[in-house]
Parts: structure tokens; sequence; C-alpha cells
């Protein structure tokens, strides 16, 4: 995989990939921005239950999402670990990631499933409808980085990670820390501000 | 370094050029397709209380028509040029990402395939909303047939095809130039590029919810735009105007990056205020945000929003002005020669300039209240799309053809498609200015002749039949340039551009060395190059990555479309196939 061909000569001295995935990042806040944005016009516009606060468990949501901004230290470490060539540790700070993400996407399951118990679906009114498309948009970006990050933890296994390609594991982290960060705006918006 | 040849090579091809031409051949099919739908409009219009077709065909005539030429004819060929020519301008090789951009075409391809196969089906359910797709007209109780879900579906495949082709080109646009290509010393169109693709990665995100919110609506029960269970209509109006006033602006700065090219070249002057022309770009591409709730005047805001719009619907015309100025002080003193690609920028400042007008008339709420919904404005952003945006492209397949294909496209042929084209488009959409003001209202399928506006509806249907006539012209041309052109060699315009300093059409690597840039008009100011040893150049093998990982999103499409979710798994498992292939095949840039 050590092909120094890659490195080329960019203009702004910027790998191109990396380039890419901040302008990917930026194009990423308009479709989380418009979410966002509907979720706060509808917010009140149901008109009929369940309410935010009959069903929203703030104690359960800041588990998942203190588990999530861990996982972002351990995206730290991960990618501090491979430019230092600590492939031993790598691997480990990787697999933490990945069961981070998990963690997140398994407290998802359990908060979706018990709404539904609730009575609250994507028909049952506007909360459903914009809470399920917001919250579910942010599960499916975790859980496609939770696939990117296994396959580099596959590739790590096999020895063909290293301090070569940090870039692809720094890139992986940009996205995962983009994901965080947009959790902590919609745990901040929809779950703690939820009156 | 020999070009590979046959339909695998053009399948699997990664070549910047390539792909440009096959953008060009699909979206110029698309063009005309566009153009027969639109002529039928005007057959049936041609004479009051016609039967020629019925309501609900001319619903979707006037619906595919407004989506095949705004995502399938005039966006693609803009991307025609970026590929092919932006490369070439900036000194590059390629662009950034060979594969995604590969990708980009056949999502475009296979996105606007899937969207047209619904004239084909029983009961050829074509999209019949309209191209903006109101809501609540396009929920369940209104559409209940699959009609706007291949209008949805289609869209939402489109749209990520222009988002990979955006972050292509950004990355590409600033990160290959050529040594000493400063951004201040970009071609105009280049930068033009660079606006219109930071335009399409803000944008198409916006439509993209608007249409995951209808999709979720029409197939899984919510009520995001049904005022039954508590939704607002006017939240799609915001989300899809959002999206669609840059989305004009995605339209017609590709086509004012082309007249900056061509202008100079005939003119033998270097464009008046170079930098004032780039800086009103990127301020267009600011103010484009800025201004979309003109296009809801009718719904009644309030006076704070309509008044704040209308504002800032006068102040974008400022920058705009500022171009239209620049091009004519480009002319002025120049050496000017009237060639076809002359005349149609020409043409466009001229035809440019009566929409712009025409446009700023619209933006006062009252004034406005009176055009909304009629002919007027289907005149006004005629003349800016079709005399804006088409005049313009044509005026780049002129300058261009021969770089792309070594062979000059006939001149007098030329002058006689840009004339009919001409006095043909103005026939077409002048009298619609009267027929709107008088009251006759769009998207209806017929008239009575009690209206008074009969012979101005013939005039109109005679010109959209010249400009048939002018595409049969211009299609003669381009099938006789093949083997009857004259050959064009490097620089048959004396252009100043790097894309004039390389054979035509370019080796498949564009540059045996890669230039030294040291003036925007490097090949005017004749700047010797200084010489540099050739390097070994390594040209990427193709890919069939690309295509497979783009043939899973039409096949999850049909998912929603039929209700059958197995196709949405089978669609994404070759999605992540081709993605994984494409991850870890042996591929160098």
């Amino acid at each position: 995989m050590s092909h120094p061909a890659t490195a080329h000569r960019t203009s702004m001295g910027l790998d191109n990939r990396k380039m890419a995935f901040w302008a990917f990042i930026g194009s990423e806040c308009l479709l989380f921005g418009s979410l966002i944005s509907t979720y706060l016009i509808y917010q009140g516009r149901s008109v009929s239950g369940p309410m935010p606060a009959d069903v929203l468990d703030i104690p359960v949501t800041s588990i998942s999402t203190f588990d999530l901004l861990m996982s972002s230290l351990w995206m730290v470490l991960a990618l501090a670990a491979i430019q230092r060539g600590d492939m031993k540790w790598a691997k480990i700070w990787l697999f933490g990631v990945i069961v981070g993400g998990l963690i997140f996407i398994g407290f998802q399951i359990y908060e979706f499933t018990t709404f539904v118990h609730e009575g609250l679906t994507l028909k049952t009114n506007l909360f459903g409808a914009t809470f399920f498309v917001l919250t579910g948009t942010h599960g499916a970006h975790v859980s496609v980085g939770v696939l990117w990050l296994f396959t580099l933890w596959i590739r790590a296994l096999q020895g063909k990670l290293g301090p070569a390609n940090a870039m692809t594991v720094e890139i992986a982290g940009l996205y995962w820390h983009f994901v965080d960060v947009i959790w902590i705006v919609i745990f901040t918006l929809v779950y703690l501000l939820h009156t | 370094m020999s070009e590979a040849k046959g339909l695998r090579s053009w399948l699997t091809t990664t070549d910047h050029k390539r792909i440009g031409l096959l953008y060009f051949w699909t979206a110029f099919w698309f063009l005309l397709i566009g153009g027969l739908e639109a002529l039928v409009i005007r057959a049936q219009l041609a004479r009051p209380d016609n039967q020629l077709v019925s309501a609900e065909t001319y619903n979707q005539l006037f619906t595919m028509h407004g989506t095949t030429m705004v995502f399938l004819a005039l966006m693609p060929l803009g991307a025609a040029f970026f590929n092919y020519i932006v490369p070439l301008q900036i000194g590059a090789r390629d662009v950034a990402f060979p594969r995604l951009n590969a990708f980009s075409y056949w999502v475009f391809l296979l996105g606007g395939l899937f969207m047209n196969a619904s004239w084909f089906l029983p009961g050829h359910p074509a999209p019949d909303g309209g191209w903006f797709g109101y809501a609540n007209l396009t929920s369940t109780q209104y559409s209940p047939g699959p009609n706007i879900d291949f209008w949805v579906l289609g869209l939402q495949i489109l749209g990520i095809a222009s988002l990979a082709a955006g972050f292509n080109f950004i990355v590409t646009i600033l990160n290959l130039r050529a040594p000493g290509m400063k951004l201040m010393r970009l071609p105009v169109f280049s930068w033009m590029t660079l606006v219109t693709s930071f335009l399409i990665i803000t944008a198409f995100p916006v439509i993209t919810v608007a249409l995951v919110y209808l999709m979720f609506d029409r197939v899984f029960g919510t009520h995001f735009y049904l005022p039954a269970g508590g939704g607002d209509p006017i939240l799609w109006q915001h989300l899809f105007w959002l999206f669609g006033h840059p989305e004009v602006y995605i339209l017609i700065l590709p086509a004012m990056g082309i007249v900056s090219e061509v202008l100079p070249t005939f003119s033998r002057k270097p464009l008046f205020g170079y930098t004032v022309v780039v800086y009103s770009g990127v301020l267009i591409g600011f103010m484009g945000w800025g201004v979309w709730s003109h296009h809801m005047f009718s719904v009644g805001l309030g006076p704070i929003a309509d008044s704040v719009f209308a504002l800032t619907t006068m102040l974008i015309a400022i920058p705009t002005g500022v171009k239209i100025f620049n091009w004519i002080a480009t002319l002025w003193g120049g050496q000017l020669r009237f060639t076809t690609a002359m005349c149609f920028a020409l043409g466009f400042i001229s035809l440019f300039t009566i929409g712009g007008l025409s446009g700023i008339t619209h933006a006062s709420p009252p004034a406005d209240l009176q055009q909304t919904d009629t002919y007027y404005v289907v005149a006004h952003f005629h003349y800016v799309l079709f005399g804006g945006t088409i005049m313009g492209l044509f005026a780049g397949m002129y300058y261009w053809w021969p770089k792309m294909t070594g062979r000059l496209l006939s001149e007098p042929l030329g002058l006689v498609h840009f004339w009919l084209t001409f006095i043909g488009m103005n026939l077409t959409f002048f009298p619609m200015h009267f027929i709107g003001l008088l009251g006759m209202p769009r998207r209806i399928y017929t008239y009575s002749a009690d209206l008074g506006l009969s012979q101005m509806n013939m005039l109109s249907t005679v010109g959209a039949f010249l400009i048939g006539i002018s595409m049969l012209v211009f299609g003669y041309n381009l099938w006789r340039t093949r083997r009857h052109g004259a050959i064009a060699g490097p620089n048959p315009w004396g252009g100043a551009t790097l894309e004039w300093s390389i054979p035509s059409p370019p080796p498949v690597h564009n540059f045996d060395v890669i230039p030294t840039v040291t003036s925007r008009l490097q090949l005017w100011d004749k700047h010797p190059h200084p010489p540099a040893a050739a390097e070994p150049v390594h040209v990427p093998p193709g890919s069939w990555w690309p295509l497979v990982a783009a043939v899973g999103l039409p096949v999850m499409a049909l998912a929603p479309l039929t209700h059958i979710v197995w196709f949405a798994f089978v669609g994404a498992g070759i999605l992540l196939y081709g993605i994984y292939r494409w991850a870890y095949e042996p591929f160098e840039v």
C-alpha cells in the first residue's frame, strides 16, 4: 500500500482527500441544518401526543451521549497511536471506537423501540416524524462510521495499516468527530431544551 | 500513449475528457427530449380549445420539460465543460478523483433513465406535479399514482451525482493547479465552475431533505407537508426555493464563465475588470442564498419578509449588472471577430439582460402578484435560462468543439443555427410577456378564444418550431463535422488560456510537461516556457467499480417505488460491494 506516487504536490498543501472531506462536512452541515431547522419549526405543533416531555429520557440519553463523546477521545488516541507507529494501541483504540459506536447504536435501538411501545411512531404526529427522521439520519451516520472504522480495524489486523496511510484513519476520524459534534447539537436542542 | 478503444474502455473510463464527452452526448439527448416536450406543449397551445393532448398529459409534459431541462440538460451540459475544459485550463492531467468523476456520470445517466422510464410503463405514469412539485399536490391524496414517486426518487439519485461532482471540482480547482496558476490567474470559466461547485454542495443537501420528507409522507405516512397532521405545505416551498434559487445560479454561472472566455478571445482584448468579474461571481454565489422567498410573494409571508426579499432581490441585480458592463467594456475598442461562438456570446448578453430586467420587475411584491403564475414569468425565466444559459452553452460548444474533437464546426452552418435560434427564441418568448400580463395563466392545458390571445400564442408556437429547426441545423453541423470539419490545430481561435497550448483533441495525459504559469493570459503574453525535462506520464487505468456502485442507487430506489423491501437491501449491497472493490483495487492517480 505504500506507493509514494500518491503523495502529490497540491496547490493548497492540503491532501486532496482531506480537502474533499472538509467540503463534504460543509455539505453535511446543510443537511443536518435543514433537518434540525424543521424539528425546531415543528416543535409544539403536533396535534396529538405523545409529546417530547412524555417520552424523552434525558438520563438514559446522557449515558449514550457520554459514550459517544468518549469514543471521540479514543478516536484521537487511535490516530495518535498510528501516527507514531504504535500499531498495538492503534488497534486497541480503534476497537474501542467501534464498540463505543455500537453501544450508541444499541441505545438508539432501545430508545426507538421504547418510544414505539409508548405510542410514538413516524405516523403519530409531527414530533414523531421530525424526531425519528433527524435522529435516524444521525444514527445512520454513526452506523456508516462503525462500518468504516471496522474496515480500517480489519486492515490494521491484516497489517495493511501503518503510519504511511495514517491519513485514511485521520479522515475517518474527521467524520467521526463531525458526527459526534452533530449529536451534541441534537442532544442540546432536542433533549435538553425540549420544552 | 495510445488510447484504448471499444465499449469496455468507455464503460470503465476515468479520463475526464471522455467523461466530459459522455456528459455532453447524454445531456444533448436529454436536451432534445426536453425540447420535444416543449414542442408538443406549444403545438397544444397553438390554437384555442385545442385537444391535441389531454390535460393530464399536458401536466406531465410541462413537468418533465422543466425537470429535464434543469437537471438532465443544462446542469450536465455545464458539467460536460467542467469535465473537459477545467483540468486543461488549470494545467492538470485529470480531476482530483477520476473514479468519483466516473461515478457522477453513471449516477446522472441512471437517474435520468430512471425518471424517464416512467413514460414507458403501462399508463405512462410520468411525473405530473410541476418541476417545483408543490405540496400538497404531491401528497398521496392528490397524486395516488407512482408519478410523483418517479420524480422524488429520480431527483434524489441525480442529487448524489451533482454532489459527488461538486466535491470533485472544488478539490480539482483548488488543489490541482499548475505551478504559478494563482487563484487570481484562473480563467474565469474555472472560477465560475468553482463557485458553482460550492453552490451545488450547499444547495443539494437542502432539496435532499425536502425530497426525503416528501418520500416519507408518501411511503411511510408522515405528515411533514400535510395540514391534517399539523404539517405545513409552505415548508416544502421554503426548502425547495432555498435550494431552487441557488440552483438558478448553478445554471447561469457556468454560462457566464463561458462568455467570459469567448468575448476576450474574439475581441483580442483581456477581459475588462477580471477581478471585478470574479468577485461579482463569488458575490452572486453568496447573495443567491438570500433571495429565495421572492418565489413565494403570493404566499403571504407578511410585509417584513416581503420587503426584505424584495430588497435582496434588487441588490443581487447589482453584481449581475456589473458583469454585463464588464463584458460590454471588453468589446469596446477590440478587434471583433463575429464567429458563431462570438455571436452566441453577444446573444447571451442581450437576451440575458432582457431576462434580468424582467426579473427586477418581479422583485417588487405588488408587481409580482400580478405576474406570478402567468406567462410573464415563463417569458422571464426563458430569457434567463434559454437566452442566458443555452446561448452561453452554445457559445461554449462552438468555441471548444475544435478542442474536444480536433475539427472546427462549420461557421456558415453555425451562423444559420445562431440566427434561427436567436429569431426563434425571441419569437417564442417575447410575446409571452404580453400573453402573461394580459392574463393567461401558466400550466393550463388550453385557453378560450375569448381571451383574445390566439394570434400571439400562434406566433409563439411558430417561434418554438423555428428553434426546433435550428436544432436540426446544429445536429447536422455536429454530424458533418465528424468527417468534413476543418482540422483545428492546437489554437484555432488564438485563445490565451492553457487548453489552447496542447493538441486538439488533447492526448490522454493532456500535458507532456506540466506548464509553469506566469500570466493570466499565458499564451498571449508569450512568456517563454522554462525548459523542463519530460516527466514519466502515468495514466490511471479504467475501473468498473464506479459503474457498479452507481447501479446500486436506482436498484435501491425501486424499494419505495414498488414497496418491495428487498430491493433496498440488494441495491445497498451492490453499492457497498462497488465501493469496497473501488477502495481496494490498485489504482494510482
